[in-house]
């Protein structure tokens, strides 16, 4: 109890005297996060609409498959990047390992499948509605789904969060494929885990509450700037 | 007017190994509204879908005569239960237009004149789905007609509404079919088939029962089925 009171005070002391290790790291972990999030949007959503709306053979399989991927383990990720990325992998050449890039990277494959899956569940529903419609005033394959998107924009917005919130608060790849070097790959997540090997329980602690802090701070802000768009209930 | 005819050879519609609809042939003018009627089940819906080509037709074809082009190019389908987008009114009506290519602005300003058209005298900029019943259908009726359709499919339009908003409808339907739109709808309302029907076309069990004008079926029915249901008896 000791601890996590010592951690609270730390993390306010942090806080307020705007450390600037702490928002170094804050800054890196909101910026490879966000970026996988946005990466993993612009991929996902699209893919989950696309799936909604269209028949083929094996479309059962895809999504089964994409559902089962939402459970991808990151350490197993972050080790195939990882080698993929190495100097002697087939990627090596870019010189991505260790850089906030390849970080993305491994955050993207690992949120893609949770944004499209849980789009595709919400596209479904709005599909099954708009149907009619669409058919009728023959919107073409672009245009369905461009309406569906926009449409659906909050429970996609969920989505997106979703993703977001499984790539900031993920350690096992990050640390793979970005070392948790000091002022270049290190984040709030290989932080936490550094400081907590080190036995340093209150600054791993503060650092723990920041994380958490940061994730209800980013929900709060899209929804905010969600419903001033509009007042309505979707 | 148009001159365009649509020609039903032999449509049959199948589901499941079912026969749902058909065979039916028959031959519709290129003017005036006709009428869908018969009981539930008859299928109503499922022909006015398949003339819109929303359902795939088994057997059989329709062909689109005379100025039959611009009669297939140029439809919209009102459905029974109006489907709202998750949009505000004016840019529910406006959507067609921008499916079209047309900018944002003059979609809206034409989405405006269009809800003017049919008595739509609501804030355009509240949701769609917080419109009233009668609203919501004539949301509907502005979204088809803004395209300026030469056929126009309506699906029992009136289901559900009250006095005053059937009448609104009619009202708008009527001054439509004078400005040369043709219109293919169905109808429970015997009374509001007499009112608006040029031609009335009896379904019954998935089968063409009758087809004649208006005044001839109505005073005159020549199959027992119609008959009996112009007598409001139960039709099975």
């Amino acid at each position: 109890m000791n601890d996590i009171l010592q951690g609270l005070a730390r993390a306010a002391k942090l806080v307020v005297t705007l450390d600037a290790d702490l928002v170094e790291i804050t800054a890196l972990s909101l910026q490879v996060s966000l970026g996988a999030a946005a990466i993993g949007s612009a991929i996902g959503l699209p893919l989950g609409a696309w799936l909604a709306i269209n028949r083929f053979p094996a479309r059962r399989t895809v999504i089964a498959l994409l559902n089962a991927l939402m459970g991808l383990p990151p350490v197993v990720v972050g080790l195939i990047v990882y080698v993929l990325f190495s100097r002697s992998g087939p990627l090596g050449v870019f010189g991505l390992l260790f850089t906030p890039t390849a970080m993305v990277i491994a955050q993207v494959i690992i949120i893609t499948p949770i944004i499209a899956s849980i789009a595709h569940q919400a596209i479904r529903e709005l599909w099954a509605d708009y149907h009619d419609l669409l058919i009728s005033l023959k919107a073409n394959r672009r245009q369905r789904i461009g309406t569906l998107l926009w449409d659906g924009r909050r429970a996609l917005m969920t989505a997106s969060l979703a993703g977001f919130g499984r790539g900031i608060g993920e350690v096992g790849a990050i640390m793979i494929v970005g070392g948790n070097i000091d002022h270049a790959t290190r984040v709030l997540t290989t932080a936490i885990a550094l400081e907590t090997g080190k036995g340093q329980f209150d600054m791993a602690l503060a650092l723990g509450f920041v994380l958490i802090g940061l994730a209800i701070a980013v929900n709060l802000a899209l929804h905010f700037l969600s419903r001033t768009e509009r007042g309505s209930r979707w | 007017m148009v001159s365009g005819m649509i020609v039903l050879e032999g449509v049959e519609l199948r589901r499941g190994g079912r026969v749902i609809v058909g065979p039916i042939s028959l031959s519709l003018g290129g003017a005036g509204i006709t009428m869908m009627m018969g009981p539930n089940g008859a299928g109503k819906t499922t022909l006015l879908r398949a003339l819109h080509g929303l359902e795939r037709v088994s057997a059989g074809q329709i062909r689109w005569a005379g100025n039959g082009q611009a009669l297939r190019e140029r439809q919209a389908f009102v459905f029974q239960t109006p489907i709202l987008m998750r949009r505000s009114v004016l840019d529910s009506i406006a959507y067609p237009l921008r499916l079209q290519g047309v900018t944002r602005g003059e979609a809206r300003d034409r989405a405006e004149a269009c809800a003017g058209q049919v008595g739509l005298r609501v804030n355009l900029k509240k949701d769609a789905g917080d419109l009233s019943g009668g609203e919501k259908q004539k949301l509907a009726l502005a979204r088809a007609l803004i395209l300026e359709p030469v056929l126009l499919f309506l699906d029992e339009p009136c289901a559900n509404l009250d006095g005053r908003s059937t009448r609104e409808i009619e009202e708008i339907l009527t001054r439509i079919r004078a400005g040369g739109t043709r219109i293919v709808m169905s109808t429970h309302d015997i009374g509001q088939a007499r009112r608006l029907a040029d031609d009335v076309v009896f379904l019954h069990d998935g089968k063409l029962v009758e087809q004649a004008p208006s005044a001839a079926f109505f005073d005159a029915p020549q199959s027992k089925q119609a008959h009996a249901y112009l007598q409001g008896d139960i039709v099975i």
